[in-house]
């Protein structure tokens, strides 16, 4: 089966990591962070999930290539 | 349900019975929320779609036509076990028994999960058996294979209808959101990508919602942990306030006055071996998986490769029930784990709880995806188990031989959708009649108890017949119900005026156990046993059916041995199998 699960994981985290990053930027010291111990734990996660999406989405892109 | 022995409190039942009071948890969504829940649908589905060209024919839509690289079927064996009754189940034990929860993967999961990469999916996938109940009937008879199919169909669908409804009646208390809007939707999404793509669809998609869990979920722990003080923080903080009990795995085993009731004999014999042989290594849902698998070694590598997460699982899924112990006892936290409508303590809402402690908007959106992934991948890994049982093991056997291609394929299609349509009739039964999922559990635990035996005779002990097989399983069923009828989940002393007959004791209660779980750990022992002898016996009194020729490939002492020595070492299942054995067991030295 010529389907690589690497591409929508890929794009799934990606746009949850953008998403994320995004988010957390525009509420920068908002007191929504008080729950996470005063931390902007949506940059940060979502910075993960986004190197996490970005490694997959190039891993698939590199096998298609080829 | 069936992963009864994983989920030990968890009756679905229970879940569905939550109702909100004043300590609930109120989650408000807002769009950015909604918006990382629709993506994640919108991609599952687009699986489906894009899966739908390789279903040419009923094997491609059953069985994947084997064709699924063994990275994917290795994560999505551990994934179709992974549904809501394992996350929000396996938090709620941590909670209430602290890190001995942890014996159901040291102790349980992963010695089955090695056993059978190694020694029986040689005879799963090299007998081309399309399903266990298939296998059962090259190795035994009709009546054997149809005694297990029809009873596992019945029970997936159940465990399905029981999962549907504890997300909507989850979602009901948490969000406010409608039940029958929550029950249509989520099924929907589930009847769409399976419909399309199949097993293939559900097996990726399983993949995906691996990832999904771990990532949604790991932030509540590591959140969790360092506002508690890391784990050096939770075990002085829970040694103060539970008892170091709750944080030695090993230690207190001698007896029964742990948090779980069972002494050591108890908890390894039945749950290690009776339980957890007799889950992963005969349960189509989970075996369905490797058989997907390109070849041979890919399959058996595919429970070696779900064994190296799941040995790891304990610190996402059990943790939390832990740290929301520790926060309960941290001055100035404010936060209980919620109560029930009857004034006792809700396990199961350690997680929704803590989700709304600690995330923020965004970070929350992730992890209720997370949540509803769970039971999507539990869900749809019912179905297609179902459906292949039913199309292949019911229909084609009895209902309507040697019929084309096409046909099949239509009945699968026909038997996805029928899954699902009854799922979602058992979820308003189950949320209807009172304590209706605590009784059909109960009846599953009788069924599933002894049938380990069947299989470990079968593959390796060629004399075992198809009568014996057949009134070895039947017995050790009876004997089941009748342990349970005589037996007791408090001690004699304690049981005043009486116990409800669901919990026991309703022919006169001759043994008390001091928990339930050692109840259940013993019923199936003693069922177990009672199959094994009578297998034996059966077999012994009655002539073979099957020659040696015809065993060829289902039997132990009959099939060629695998010659793996051109393998490298990494790719060998029992070199890779030993160590991951190894690594079980230095987790439990660590956590003793």
């Amino acid at each position: 089966m010529n389907f690589d699960l690497r591409l929508p994981i890929g794009i799934l985290f990606s746009l949850f990591g953008i998403i994320l990053v995004a988010f957390g930027v525009l509420t920068k010291g908002s007191e929504i962070y008080a729950k996470s111990l005063d931390h902007n734990i949506n940059i940060s996660w979502g910075s993960l999930l986004l190197l996490f999406g970005a490694t997959m989405l190039t891993l698939a892109l590199r096998a298609r290539s080829k | 349900m069936i992963h009864l022995p994983f989920s030990p409190i968890l009756a679905s039942g229970a879940l569905g019975a939550s109702q909100a009071t004043a300590t609930t948890p109120q989650i408000n969504l807002h769009a950015v929320d909604y918006a990382i829940l629709g993506i994640y649908i919108l991609v599952v589905v687009g699986i489906g779609f894009v899966l739908k060209k390789y279903v040419k024919s009923a094997s491609d839509f059953l069985t994947s036509g084997r064709s699924i690289p063994v990275w994917v079927t290795g994560l999505a064996f551990l994934s179709a076990n992974l549904g809501a009754q394992e996350v929000i189940g396996m938090a709620a034990s941590g909670a209430k028994y602290g890190i001995m929860t942890a014996h159901f993967y040291w102790v349980g999961a992963i010695p089955a999960m090695i056993f059978l990469a190694i020694f029986m999916m040689p005879f799963y996938y090299g007998s081309r058996a399309r399903s266990v109940p298939e296998y059962l009937k090259l190795r035994f008879d009709e009546k054997t294979r149809g005694l297990n199919a029809i009873a596992f169909a019945v029970m997936t669908v159940a465990s399905s209808g029981a999962s549907l409804h504890a997300l909507a009646a989850l979602l009901h208390l948490l969000l406010k959101w409608d039940y029958n809007v929550s029950l249509i939707i989520s099924s929907v999404v589930v009847l769409a990508y399976v419909l399309k793509g199949g097993l293939s669809s559900a097996i990726y998609t399983e993949v995906l919602q691996f990832f999904l869990i771990v990532l949604g979920f790991a932030p509540l722990v590591i959140i969790g942990l360092y506002d508690l003080g890391g784990w050096n923080g939770l075990v002085t903080s829970l040694t103060a306030s539970k008892g170091p009990e709750f944080v030695h795995s090993w230690e207190y085993m001698g007896s029964t006055a742990n948090p779980m009731g069972v002494e050591w004999f108890g908890m390894v014999f039945g749950l290690g071996f009776v339980l957890s042989f007799g889950y992963w290594c005969t349960d189509f849902l989970v075996v369905q998986r490797a058989m997907a698998a390109k070849s041979m070694g890919d399959a058996r590598r595919t429970p070696i490769i779900g064994a190296v997460p799941k040995m790891l699982f304990p610190f996402i899924v059990i943790l939390p029930g832990m740290i929301a112990l520790g926060l309960m006892a941290k001055a100035g936290s404010n936060y209980t784990i919620p109560l029930g409508v009857t004034g006792a303590t809700d396990y199961n809402l350690v997680i929704p709880s803590l989700i709304a402690y600690y995330l923020p908007t965004g970070m929350l959106g992730l992890a209720l995806t997370a949540l509803m992934a769970s039971f999507m991948s539990g869900m749809a890994g019912n179905v297609t188990a179902f459906n292949t049982v039913w199309t292949y093991d019911i229909y084609q056997s009895y209902i309507a031989k040697g019929k084309s291609d096409a046909h099949y394929m239509w009945m699968a299609k026909f038997a996805t959708v029928a899954g699902i349509v009854i799922s979602v009739g058992f979820a308003y039964v189950a949320k209807n009649v009172n304590n209706i999922m605590d009784f059909l559990q109960l009846v599953f635990g009788f069924v599933n108890a002894p049938v380990f035996a069947t299989f470990l005779l079968g593959m390796f002990w060629k004399r075992a017949t198809g009568h014996g097989a057949f009134f070895g399983l039947l017995a050790g069923t009876i004997c089941a119900m009748i342990f349970h009828g005589i037996s007791s989940p408090v001690p004699l002393s304690a049981i005043g005026d009486g116990i409800p007959w669901v919990q026991g004791g309703w022919l006169g209660a001759k043994f008390g156990y001091s928990s339930s779980m050692a109840q259940n750990f013993w019923l199936a022992i003693i069922a177990w046993s009672f199959c094994f002898v009578i297998t034996i016996g059966v077999s012994l009194a009655t002539k073979r059916t099957k020659t040696d020729g015809e065993l060829v490939g289902l039997v132990y002492s009959l099939t060629d041995k695998i010659k793996e020595e051109g393998e490298p070492l990494w790719k060998r299942p029992a070199v890779v199998g030993s160590v991951v054995l190894v690594v079980a067991l230095i987790l439990n030295i660590i956590f003793r």
